[in-house]
């Protein structure tokens, strides 16, 4: 809460003198003191273990660095050499990939919580716009560094990729020739596409602090989305929260370690344990798992700029979603009938991404002998669902739904009918 | 059934994992026939999996009897043998530039190191030393093209793991090989550039030397050098060779999800303590 008051008295005379000129102990201090809602459940843990995993990529980004080449002769031997002859590479390289892929794990559970307890509505928006931003970088830093390893599927997924950048009118041709530096990807490709890898996590880094911020300003949301009103309804983000985010973080990490030393390759592709070659187009172009429900939405039309268009759609109206939403009420737990299309939403999104890993002609849903539902028609009619669900579904329900009763407050809320055993032990009373 | 966010998100993961089996299964499918497709109960799978040494040791003969004069391994050097969890380790030799087995093999390695004189600066082929990358049987990639119905033949070096489910991959192509026309591969359902390369006794597998505590010296008698297991054999020392780190990466793991578990354990009871006379 923005009212939140300053418990922090500096005790010796270098902390008092600090205090008075850049007061970096108190914010550290007020951090830890933070009233949090009471009720907060384990899918709010998801912001501690995402800042976790950018820390991650970052340290274990910039070692890889160290030892890594970005030219098109040698970048692939390179990662080669970090697995077999770096110092610990071989545990550092498969930790940079798989975390890529346990960050988008982390992150799309983070959005679709957002997107249930109705964290993105006034006043937070801007918390949830700047996560929006997160998430664009965090898709273009993914992109770009997955062509690094010079593999397969690394080139020719930059090349379909950049391709869309012709369907863009007038300019298009050259945009991707300016983007790519050059006719095709190429070692120019690869420089650029190395700078930018490196530059990005830290605008991240940066738009993270501006989110942290943008809620401690406002407070958190909750699971049933109304505002503390008491003392009673807060705790102190230390111990209560820290040692539940704690938890999390480490049952988090058994599964990122799972597959660090067991399956480092479970979630890659084969083929970019083969050179990149110009002359040998893999028989399936696939991205990695994070971005298959765009895939999905960008193959679900025929015509190129469509596809693109809708794609940059996809994400765009995530921006403008706390201004789509009429519903003045948070959370999904009473909002029964909204809730259904919610559901609906999440299925929607991993049958996107099943579609975005299929063939479009392969049958989805065989019906009769030969016939059915291919994988083109079901991918354009959840990619219908993926936009009603935001233009339609939730604009209309916010203006017909009766939501059910809320209840009067947090504590009301987490003690139910009783009125025992409200008061907090720890440091929420002081 | 009530439509619940619990019964929707284990629905929604099913779907997912599904989605991800998919990819896999068509991934698998896509590397090959699924009916000439041979599985092997590999000891270097699981979660404790280790290489079979002697295994290693007669594919790395295979390899460079066989496989050798047509393909590389270029992101190896000989040294690498002798490695941690290689073939030819040997707890005697910490740094594998002193293996002797290691340094035989570089010195007698059949394709020369091309080094030039450093007075004069000419060519000049010397034998191998444990610090040099196996070398090229092609003096370059046009060389190895023409030589090969002009495709030049793929480095083995991560070749386990270039396809799905490489080790069967490997295993089946090496035995997938029409009986009546040596250049058509039935598990690749196609004519590939490579004429089948194993028969039984192709390769004549030595006697394995162990030397005991008391300096008395075991021998081991080798398996017979059938078509089924050179390709096992050589499969094996290929798997390593994609994947030379995989012990210590496992057994790292092990460790690993231990301390975390048992870290996890002490968190959630020191959660419970914290928000004992909590209700939330």
């Amino acid at each position: 809460m923005s009212g939140h008051l300053s418990t922090y008295e500096p005790k010796y005379g270098v902390t008092k003198w600090l205090d008075k000129r850049l007061p970096i102990v108190r914010m550290g201090a007020d951090f830890m003191t933070y009233p949090s809602p009471r009720n907060l459940n384990y899918w709010w843990t998801f912001g501690g273990i995402l800042t976790l995993c950018l820390m991650v990529q970052i340290i274990s980004g910039i070692i890889l660095a160290m030892h890594y080449t970005a030219n098109v002769d040698v970048a692939f031997s390179d990662v080669q050499r970090i697995r077999r002859d770096v110092p610990f590479g071989w545990l550092i390289q498969p930790m940079h990939a798989v975390g890529a892929a346990m960050f988008f794990f982390a992150v799309y559970i983070h959005m679709f919580r957002g997107l249930y307890y109705g964290s993105y509505k006034a006043p937070r928006e801007m918390t949830w716009i700047l996560g929006c931003i997160i998430y664009l970088i965090m898709m273009a830093t993914a992109f770009l560094g997955y062509t690094l390893p010079w593999g397969q599927m690394s080139f020719w997924g930059a090349t379909v990729i950049s391709n869309f950048f012709t369907a863009v009118p007038f300019v298009g041709e050259a945009l991707q020739q300016w983007i790519l530096g050059g006719y095709s990807v190429d070692n120019a490709t690869l420089n650029r596409f190395f700078a930018l890898h490196y530059l990005l996590p830290f605008l991240i880094a940066a738009i993270v602090g501006l989110h942290i911020w943008a809620f401690h300003h406002t407070g958190q949301n909750n699971p049933v989305g109304i505002e503390p009103k008491s003392k009673e309804d807060t705790l102190p983000f230390h111990p209560f929260y820290t040692v539940k985010d704690a938890f999390a973080i480490v049952v988090f990490l058994l599964i990122f370690a799972f597959f660090i030393f067991y399956y480092p390759d479970a979630l890659g592709h084969a083929d970019n344990y083969i050179e990149a070659d110009p002359l040998a187009t893999p028989a399936h172009i696939v991205p990695e798992w994070y971005f298959l429900p765009f895939y999905a939405i960008l193959r679900a039309v025929p015509d190129k700029l469509m596809g693109l268009l809708l794609m940059v759609g996809a994400i765009a109206v995530l921006f403008i979603l706390p201004w789509l939403d009429t519903s003045k009420v948070r959370s999904m737990r009473f909002r029964p009938v909204t809730r259904i299309w919610f559901i609906l939403f999440l299925i929607n999104s991993f049958i996107l991404g099943w579609c975005g890993a299929a063939t479009p002609s392969d049958i989805a849903i065989p019906m009769g002998e030969g016939k059915g539902l291919n994988f083109l028609w079901l991918s354009r009619i959840s990619t219908l669902y993926y936009f009603a669900y935001f233009l339609l579904i939730l604009p209309i329900m916010g203006m017909i739904e009766k939501p059910k009763e809320l209840p009067e407050s947090i504590t009301k809320s987490v003690l139910g009918g009783s009125s025992s055993g409200g008061v907090p032990s720890g440091g929420a009373s002081s | 059934m009530r439509l619940t966010l619990k019964t929707a998100l284990v629905a929604a993961t099913a779907l997912g994992l599904a989605a991800f089996a998919g990819v896999k299964v068509a991934e698998a499918a896509g590397g090959g026939d699924s009916k000439y497709k041979k599985k092997v109960e590999w000891g270097f799978n699981g979660f404790t999996g280790k290489f079979d040494r002697h295994a290693m040791q007669r594919g790395y003969q295979v390899y460079q009897e066989v496989c050798s004069s047509c393909h590389q391994l270029k992101f190896m050097s000989f040294r690498h043998l002798g490695d941690k969890g290689g073939p030819f380790y040997d707890k005697k030799y910490p740094n594998p530039i002193d293996n002797p087995v290691v340094k035989y093999i570089a010195k007698n390695y059949p394709v020369p190191i091309q080094d030039i004189d450093w007075d004069t600066g000419e060519d000049l082929p010397r034998d191998g030393k444990p610090v040099d990358k196996f070398p090229s049987p092609y003096p370059n990639d046009v060389a190895a093209a023409a030589a090969n119905f002009g495709k030049a033949p793929p480095d083995l070096s991560v070749m386990a793991k270039a396809r799905p489910d490489g080790a069967n991959h490997i295993y089946s192509f090496l035995l997938g090989y029409d009986k009546d026309d040596n250049m058509f591969n039935k598990f690749l359902g196609t004519k590939v550039a490579m004429p089948d390369q194993l028969f039984d006794g192709k390769v004549e597998y030595e006697v394995i030397k162990v030397q005991n505590k008391d300096g008395s010296v075991k021998e081991i008698q080798p398996p017979e050098a059938t078509r089924e297991q050179m390709a096992k054999d050589v499969t094996e020392f290929l798997m390593w060779t994609a994947d030379p780190k995989m012990e210590a990466r496992k057994s790292l793991g092990l460790s690993v999800m231990i301390y975390l578990l048992i870290l996890a354990g002490l968190l959630f009871f020191a959660y419970k303590e914290v928000w004992r006379n909590v209700k939330h």
